[in-house]
């Protein structure tokens, strides 16, 4: 492989230099087609991928920062015995609003987000594929956050905990509207990812550059396409569990009434059939972070490219089979405990397969040892001690002991923060100059990495102790004679020290948007296609489509034919590839921007919100839904006419 | 690699462009060849089937809808077997309207199939025809529908097994209505809409959806009125 910075001889530039004169009249009118409308009504008609990307992460970042701030109230609650700094009801309404924020309004969707930017770059395409729907996705998903905060504000905060167990959340015990806004959070975000997953796997499947073959197709590209599909499979039964709850509230069905023939397990077989595989949701675009990360800062091609997208795909079946080891506390056969132990200790087989190979690389490779690798390398410490004390809570006779205390709460944070937030902020560090075209401070970075990772730790290791000491989760206080005061207050100061981590990561965000230092195409010497585009990349995102001819694009000897040449500079003309082999296929014009999308979307919330209060809303409600979409589909006859002259029939 | 190169007349505009600077960025290899460019401008601009995204879409919406349909299922054989007395409290549904619309839903496949092969022929008017023999097809069901609704012999709030035999018929339904609702608005820019060559591979994939509504029929048929007429 190639020293990734070395110097152009003269020659080649000269000749750079002359190609790019010769095309500057192209770029710019490429520019303009691709470019979004100016104005505000431009800004909700907006539907470039990156334009569309930038809002989510933003959104889903904003989300992160808000529940930060619940679990800061919470430590600060914790903090001494018998505190008041809040009351139970209030606590119960934050830990509800914590978890279910940074499960559904951050932490799944913000992988999705990233990839939103990301793939149509890393795949060489000029677009994400229906990018209007992208923009209808966003939409929906700012939606349904604004829905629940602006609930919670009114004083419908939902209080039953992040995966609102009935009966508590059913219509006996779950008073006011906080489960419905609950349940309805739900339908927004899950339509959101569900369309975001069909986006992503056909830009994924039908849109990569001419020659990247499955077997040449970057790592993160296989992750994301690995956990769409699991989106797919596992998303639809939340939606129908909270339906069903909602519907057993407002026009009294009875799913979960035990005296009527319904079951209140149903409900937790429902939600953890989605929710374990949430869990990888979040963990495996992660991993394709990592893959990504890991070759750069190591200076050498991923070591066993086909066995990581084997064990991509294998944890992810796996991950359908473990949603039962959530449920050990309750009556389930024993038989079936016994099974879902074994499925649930297997899957340290495939995350196995893939540290070995992330070993292998950083070994044999020559490292560079920037901000975003020593997130990668927290990771690796973080997730092994989350993954021992998986192993121990997949165990039934253990499990019975530490069910709903704090080594839970342990756990849990041990794995997400650990395999997805570390990860994610590497991710952030690794392709900030990319979005902005600025590299974060290296310097602050370091700080805000260390003021992280030992808050971290402060914060969360002495819940394992805490909950081998009896703490049970979700308690608002306790009394100074248990004991816990001591590893509580402890907690707190790494829960603060957090705080201090992510401040010092907004002062650099904000610091490198007046004074960082420019990045250029490819300020860390990757090896994928977002690094030979522009920072930040153009509308179009790449001036000539690339042909590509081996896994690592840009460290691979170049190769002929270099580029794709026949695409329409005046139109959104894209090109479309095989499935399989990423053959060209087809030259299709796809949509201009349009303000149908964000009113659709504005029209499909009115439906959901109003269906929280009369299930009539389902009916008049549709009405607008259906119109707002015949408006969007409908072509005009200027966009027809374009068409028509670009048309070449099969 | 095919180029798809062959005979034709070059299409304006064109946008060419036969490298950028990052060609030629790796220095210490050998001096890169002279940069030639993949052409693509003589592939076609649509096509049916697994080339179109739309047909990946509606692949993915079918995944998505499959999958609410199977676990809904899973939930109706979960509570059957919490249960004791299946069905709960209430006789069977009767089978007469639900087997009518069967055979209603099944016959729509006729019509549906020619709109397929109409659409891939590019064939506006044998399109547009028949599809409006679909959508003829779609009123019939969907009135039948509401007669089976009313032959259930159960509430949806009487008991579990009611709430889940409503939700199983409430689902499908949806789908009758968002299918009839598409085909519509097909159909209406068929006579009057402007048209391009891409609205033929939207028909052709609305037809694989119904089919897909049909199909899936089938199951939840069996589990509406033939399981709780079996005792085990």
């Amino acid at each position: 492989m190639n020293e990734p910075d070395a110097a152009l001889p003269s020659g080649a530039s000269a000749r750079a230099n002359v190609e790019s004169e010769t095309s500057d009249a192209d770029r710019r009118s490429l520019a303009l087609t691709w470019a979004d409308p100016p104005g505000w009504l431009g800004a909700l008609a907006a539907i470039n991928h990156k334009t569309i990307a930038r809002r989510f992460i933003a959104t889903t970042f904003a989300s992160f920062l808000i529940a930060g701030l619940l679990a800061l109230v919470m430590r600060l609650q914790l903090a001494r015995p018998n505190n008041h700094v809040v009351g139970p009801d209030t606590y119960d309404a934050l830990f509800t609003l914590h978890g279910t924020t940074m499960m559904f309004l951050f932490a799944v969707p913000v992988m999705q987000a990233v990839a939103g930017y990301l793939i149509p770059l890393m795949v060489g395409a000029r677009s994400i594929a229906f990018p209007r729907m992208n923009a209808y996705a966003y939409w929906m998903f700012l939606f349904g956050c604004l829905t629940l905060y602006g609930a919670a504000l009114l004083g419908a905060a939902p209080q039953a905990g992040w995966f609102s167990y009935v009966p508590l959340a059913g219509p006996n015990y779950g008073l006011g509207k906080g489960p419905d806004i609950w349940a309805q959070m739900i339908t927004f975000t899950e339509l959101s990812a569900l369309l975001e997953a069909i986006v992503l796997i056909t830009t994924i499947l039908k849109m990569r550059a001419p020659g990247m073959s499955l077997n040449r197709m970057p790592l993160f590209a296989w992750a994301t396409l690995v956990t769409q599909f699991m989106v797919i499979f596992a998303m639809p039964s939340i939606m129908l569990a909270s339906t069903a709850l909602i519907l057993d509230r407002l026009v009294g069905t009875q799913f979960y009434n035990p005296s009527l023939g319904g079951d209140v397990l149903l409900w937790q077989h429902l939600f953890w059939f989605f929710g374990h595989p949430e869990v990888y949701l979040i963990f495996i675009p992660a991993l394709g972070f990592i893959s990504s990360i890991l070759p750069t800062f190591a200076r050498r091609p991923i070591f066993g490219y086909t066995a990581i997208v084997l064990a991509l795909i294998a944890t992810a079946f796996l991950a359908f089979g473990l949603w039962v080891h959530h449920m050990f506390a309750t009556s389930i056969p024993t038989l079936g405990k016994s099974f879902f132990t074994a499925a649930s200790v297997m899957i340290a087989v495939p995350s196995g397969i893939q540290i070995f190979c992330w070993v292998a690389t950083l070994v044999t490779g020559r490292l560079n040892l920037k901000t975003p690798l020593l997130f990668v390398l927290a990771f690796f410490f973080i997730l092994v001690i989350g993954g021992m004390t998986g192993i121990m809570l997949g165990a039934v006779p253990l499990d019975l002991q530490l069910h709903d205390t704090y080594f839970v709460v342990a756990h849990l944070h041990y794995v997400l923060l650990g395999g997805a937030v570390f990860p994610l902020f590497g991710a952030f560090y690794y392709w900030f100059p990319k979005v902005t075209g600025r590299l974060l401070d290296e310097r602050l970075g370091r700080w805000q990495f260390w003021l992280f990772f030992i808050g971290f730790n402060v914060a969360f290791f002495p819940m394992h102790w805490l909950g081998l000491h009896g703490m049970p989760r979700r308690i608002w206080t306790y009394s100074s004679g248990m004991g816990w005061s001591g590893l509580n207050l402890l907690s707190s100061i790494g829960a603060a020290t957090i705080t201090l981590s992510i401040l010092l990561f907004l002062v650099n965000i904000v610091r490198t948007h007046w004074r960082g230092e420019a990045a250029g195409c490819d300020p860390w010497g990757g090896a994928t296609l977002e690094w030979r585009t522009a920072s930040p990349p153009p509308p179009h995102n790449f001036d000539a489509i690339p042909v590509v001819h081996g896994r690592d694009p840009l460290w691979d000897a170049p190769r002929n034919p270099a580029y794709v040449s026949g695409l329409a500079a005046d139109a959104r003309e894209v090109l479309v590839t095989t499935a399989l082999d990423a053959e060209p296929d087809m030259r299709p014009l796809f949509p201009q921007p349009s303000i149908w999308p964000f009113v659709s979307a504005v029209a499909t919330t009115v439906l959901f919100i109003g269906s929280v209060f009369t299930p009539w809303a389902m009916v008049w409600g549709s009405v607008p839904v259906a119109v707002t979409l015949t408006a969007w589909f409908w072509p005009t006859r200027r966009q027809t006419a374009q068409a028509l002259a670009l048309e070449r029939k099969p | 690699m095919s180029t798809g190169a062959s005979a034709g007349e070059p299409r304006a505009p064109v946008y060419r462009e036969p490298g950028g600077n990052a060609a030629s960025r790796r220095s210490d290899k050998p001096p890169a060849p002279t940069p030639d460019t993949l052409d693509v401008r003589y592939l076609p601009s649509f096509g049916f089937g697994a080339r179109s995204l739309m047909w990946w879409a509606t692949a993915g919406l079918m995944l998505i809808e499959g999958s609410a349909f199977a676990i809904a299922v899973a939930i109706y054989f979960y509570l059957h077997d919490v249960n004791h007395a299946w069905p709960l409290n209430a006789p069977p549904p009767d089978w007469r309207w639900g087997t009518l619309n069967t055979v209603v839903l099944v016959l729509s496949m006729a019509p549906n199939e020619l709109v397929k092969r109409a659409a891939q022929r590019l064939d506006r008017r044998a399109s547009r025809l028949w599809l409006v023999v679909c959508l003829l097809f779609a009123v019939a069901f969907l009135v039948v529908r509401g007669f089976e609704f009313a032959a259930l012999n159960v509430t949806w709030y009487a008991n579990a097994y009611g709430s889940i035999v409503w939700f199983l018929l409430g689902l499908h339904t949806t789908h009758l209505i968002t299918d009839t609702i598409d085909s519509a608005v097909l159909a209406a820019l068929l006579y009057v809409g402007p048209l391009e060559g891409k609205r033929f591979v939207d028909v052709s994939e609305n037809a694989l959806y119904w089919y897909f509504v049909v199909l899936s029929w089938l199951p939840i048929y069996a589990v509406i009125y033939i399981a709780p007429r079996i005792h085990p």
